[in-house]
C-alpha cells in the first residue's frame, strides 16, 4: 500500500515537473514553430491567393535576387571577418588580465562597460569620429594620409566591424577569463618542470581546455554579429553605403512591399544555413573536446 | 630575470591600459558633451548637421572637431531634453513600458521551464531542450517572420504585444537558467522531501533561492538586450501611428540627424538604467556570463 502511494506520489511529482513547461512550450509553439511552418508552406507555394505549390521556385528566384545576394554577401563577409576577430581579441586580452597586474578589476569593469552602454546612446560619438571631415579623418590627415568618406565607402565595413569588437569584446573576455582559471595549475606546472615553451603551453594544454569555450564564444558572436544591423541602422538609416546593406534591410523593405514568398523563401534558407553551421561545429567539439570534457 | 620579468608586466599594463581608455571613450565623450551649451555643439559638429541637411554652407566650421571637455559646463541640453521637450521622455517610457514587461515575463517563465527541465530529465525533455537551442541560435532575420504572420493573425500588429509577447517566449534565459538549476544537488532536494515538501515548495523553497543570484544576472542581461531593440518595432511596429509608441533606441537615430544640440544628452538620459544596473550588480553580470559558457553544460 506504502509503495503504491509513493509511486502515485512520484507520478505526480514528475507529472507537476512537466506542467512547467507547457505555459513556454505553449508560447513557443505559438509564436515560433507553428508560424515557421507557415513560413515553410508560404516558401513552396506561388501566391497566398491563388496557393498553387511550386517547389524550389521562391528559393531559386531568392538566388537570383541581386538585393538579397547582395544583403547575403555583405553578411556573411562580416560574420566571416569579426567573428574570428572577436575570439582572438578577448581571448588575448583575458590572457593578458590572467597575469597580475594592478587594478585587473577595473580593467574588467572597462572592457564591460560598452556591452552596457546601449549603442544608440554613443552612436553620435561614432559618427564624429568617422565622418568625413571627423577626427579619425583629421588625424590621418595630419600624418599626410587621405581623408575618407568612412561611412560611404568600402570602409565603412571597418568602422562597423570596430563597432562591434567594441560592443562585444567584454563578454567574451568574461567567457574565457572564467574557462582560463579552470584549467588545471598542475599540468601548467608539469609542462613547464618539463621545459615547454609559452607557445607549445598555449596550443598544446589551454587551446585544448579552452576549446569548449571557443565554440560557444563563436556561436554567441555568430549570433550577435547578425544584431551589426542595429549600428548600422542608428548610423546611416534604412538606405546604406552598398557594402553596409545587411539582410535585415533586406528583410525590412521586403516586409514594407509585403512579398511574402520572396520573405519565407529568404528566412528558411537562413535558418537552414545557422542549423548548418551549428551541426557542423557541434560535430567539430564531438572530434576535438572529447579528450578534455570528462 | 626578475628585472625583465618586471618591464614585460609594465608593458602588459601599458597596453592593457590603453585598450581600456579606447574602449571607456565612446562613453566618456557622449557623458562630457551631454555638459556643453547647444551653441557649442553646432560650432563642433555643425558640418556633420549641415551635411545631414543637405544644405550648402550653412555650418560655422567645416571641420567636426571631436571636444572632450566643454568650454562652459550647463545643463541645457537636459533641461531641453527633460523638461521643455516631451518628445524624449515619452520615448523613454515607451522603452520601459517594452522592456520591463518582457524581462519580468520571460524571467517568470524561464523560472517554471527550467524548473521543469531539470527535474526528473526525460529524453523528451531533452528533445524540448534541444528544439530550443536551435530556437535560439536564429536571428531576427528568420524569427521577426514567423513572429509578423502570428501578429498578423491575431490583429497585434502596430501594438506593443506584437513585440512583448514573443519576446517573453524567447528560449535565451531558459537555456541559461536550466543550467544552473541542474547543478542543484540531488541531496538538497531529497532532504527537503523528508521534510514534507512538495513539489511546489521545492520549487520555491530551494530552487529559487538557489538560483537567485543567476535570476538576477540573467534578467540583467535580457534587460540590456532588449533596451538596445532596434529590429523589432521597425517590423511590428511599423506604422505611422505605431511610430510613437516607438522606443528611444529606434528614436535615437532620428534625433541625432535634426537636433544634434540635444543628442549627447538624450543618449545619457537613455543608458542611465543600463548604468545604473552595472554599477550596482557587475559582479552578477560577470557570473551570469559565467554561467552562461558552453552549449552543453
Amino acid at each position: 500500500m506504502k509503495a503504491f502511494r509513493s509511486q502515485c506520489g512520484r507520478r505526480r511529482e514528475k507529472l507537476f515537473s512537466s506542467v512547467c513547461i507547457i505555459p513556454s512550450l505553449a508560447g513557443v509553439l505559438v509564436f515560433f514553430i507553428v508560424p515557421f511552418g507557415i513560413v515553410v508552406y508560404y516558401s513552396l507555394i506561388n501566391n497566398p491567393v491563388k496557393k498553387d505549390y511550386v517547389g524550389l521556385e521562391n528559393y531559386r528566384k531568392i538566388m537570383d535576387n541581386t538585393a538579397f545576394r547582395k544583403a547575403a554577401e555583405n553578411t556573411a563577409f562580416f560574420s566571416a571577418v569579426s567573428v574570428p576577430l572577436v575570439i582572438v581579441l578577448s581571448l588575448g586580452l583575458a590572457m593578458l588580465l590572467e597575469r597580475k597586474i594592478p587594478g585587473r578589476s577595473i580593467f574588467r569593469t572597462f572592457f564591460l562597460c560598452p556591452l552596457m552602454v546601449p549603442t544608440a546612446s554613443v552612436v553620435l560619438v561614432w559618427q564624429v569620429l568617422f565622418h568625413s571631415h571627423g577626427t579619425v579623418n583629421q588625424v590621418a590627415e595630419m600624418f599626410g594620409g587621405e581623408p575618407i568618406d568612412w561611412l560611404k565607402s568600402t570602409k565603412g565595413q571597418l568602422v562597423i566591424i570596430l563597432m562591434f569588437l567594441w560592443k562585444n569584446t567584454g563578454y567574451s573576455m568574461i567567457l574565457f577569463m572564467a574557462a582560463l582559471s579552470g584549467i588545471p595549475r598542475d599540468m601548467i606546472e608539469v609542462a613547464e618542470l618539463e621545459g615547454a615553451g609559452a607557445w607549445y603551453q598555449f596550443v598544446h594544454i589551454k587551446l585544448r581546455y579552452l576549446s569548449p569555450t571557443i565554440l560557444f564564444v563563436l556561436i554567441l558572436s555568430l549570433i550577435n554579429s547578425f544584431k551589426i544591423f542595429r549600428e548600422v541602422y542608428l548610423l546611416t538609416g534604412n538606405y546604406p553605403y552598398d557594402k553596409l546593406y545587411m539582410l535585415q534591410h533586406f528583410m525590412n523593405n521586403t516586409f514594407n512591399k509585403l512579398d511574402y514568398q520572396k520573405l519565407s523563401a529568404a528566412a528558411v534558407l537562413f535558418a537552414a544555413v545557422m542549423i548548418l553551421i551549428m551541426a557542423v561545429l557541434l560535430i567539430l567539439e564531438n572530434i576535438f573536446g572529447k579528450d578534455v570534457e570528462s | 630575470m626578475r628585472f625583465r620579468r618586471n618591464i614585460r608586466s609594465a608593458l602588459v599594463t601599458v597596453f592593457v591600459t590603453i585598450g581600456a581608455v579606447l574602449f571607456l571613450m565612446p562613453t566618456v565623450l557622449t557623458i562630457s558633451n551631454s555638459f556643453m551649451a547647444s551653441s557649442e555643439i553646432s560650432s563642433n559638429y555643425g558640418a556633420m548637421y549641415s551635411n545631414m541637411t543637405n544644405t550648402e554652407k550653412t555650418y560655422i566650421a567645416e571641420d567636426v572637431n571631436l571636444k572632450f571637455i566643454p568650454d562652459k559646463v550647463t545643463l541645457d541640453q537636459y533641461r531641453a531634453v527633460l523638461i521643455t521637450n516631451s518628445d524624449y521622455l515619452v520615448k523613454f517610457w515607451n522603452s520601459v513600458w517594452l522592456t520591463v514587461p518582457i524581462t519580468l515575463f520571460q524571467l517568470l517563465i524561464a523560472i517554471l521551464t527550467s524548473y521543469g527541465f531539470s527535474r526528473y530529465p526525460s529524453k523528451l525533455k531533452g528533445i524540448i531542450f534541444f528544439a530550443y537551442i536551435i530556437l535560439m541560435i536564429m536571428p531576427y532575420q528568420v524569427t521577426l517572420v514567423p513572429n509578423y504572420l502570428v501578429a498578423r493573425k491575431f490583429g497585434l500588429l502596430n501594438t506593443r504585444s506584437a513585440i512583448i509577447l514573443p519576446a517573453i517566449f524567447s528560449p535565451f534565459s531558459i537555456f541559461l537558467l536550466t543550467k544552473v538549476m541542474r547543478r542543484i544537488p540531488v541531496s538538497y532536494v531529497e532532504a527537503a522531501k523528508l521534510d514534507g515538501a512538495g513539489e511546489f515548495q521545492i520549487l520555491t523553497r530551494i530552487y529559487i533561492p538557489m538560483c537567485r543570484n543567476a535570476i538576477i544576472s540573467i534578467g540583467m542581461l535580457v534587460f540590456i538586450d532588449y533596451w538596445n531593440m532596434v529590429e523589432q518595432p521597425l517590423i511590428l511596429m511599423a506604422s505611422d501611428e505605431a511610430k510613437a509608441l516607438h522606443p528611444l533606441s529606434v528614436f535615437l537615430s532620428q534625433i541625432n540627424a535634426n537636433d544634434v544640440g540635444l543628442a549627447f544628452a538624450v543618449g545619457v538620459v537613455y543608458m542611465i538604467p543600463a548604468l545604473l544596473i552595472f554599477l550596482y550588480g557587475e559582479d552578477y553580470l560577470v557570473e551570469g556570463i559565467v554561467c552562461s559558457g558552453g552549449i552543453k553544460g
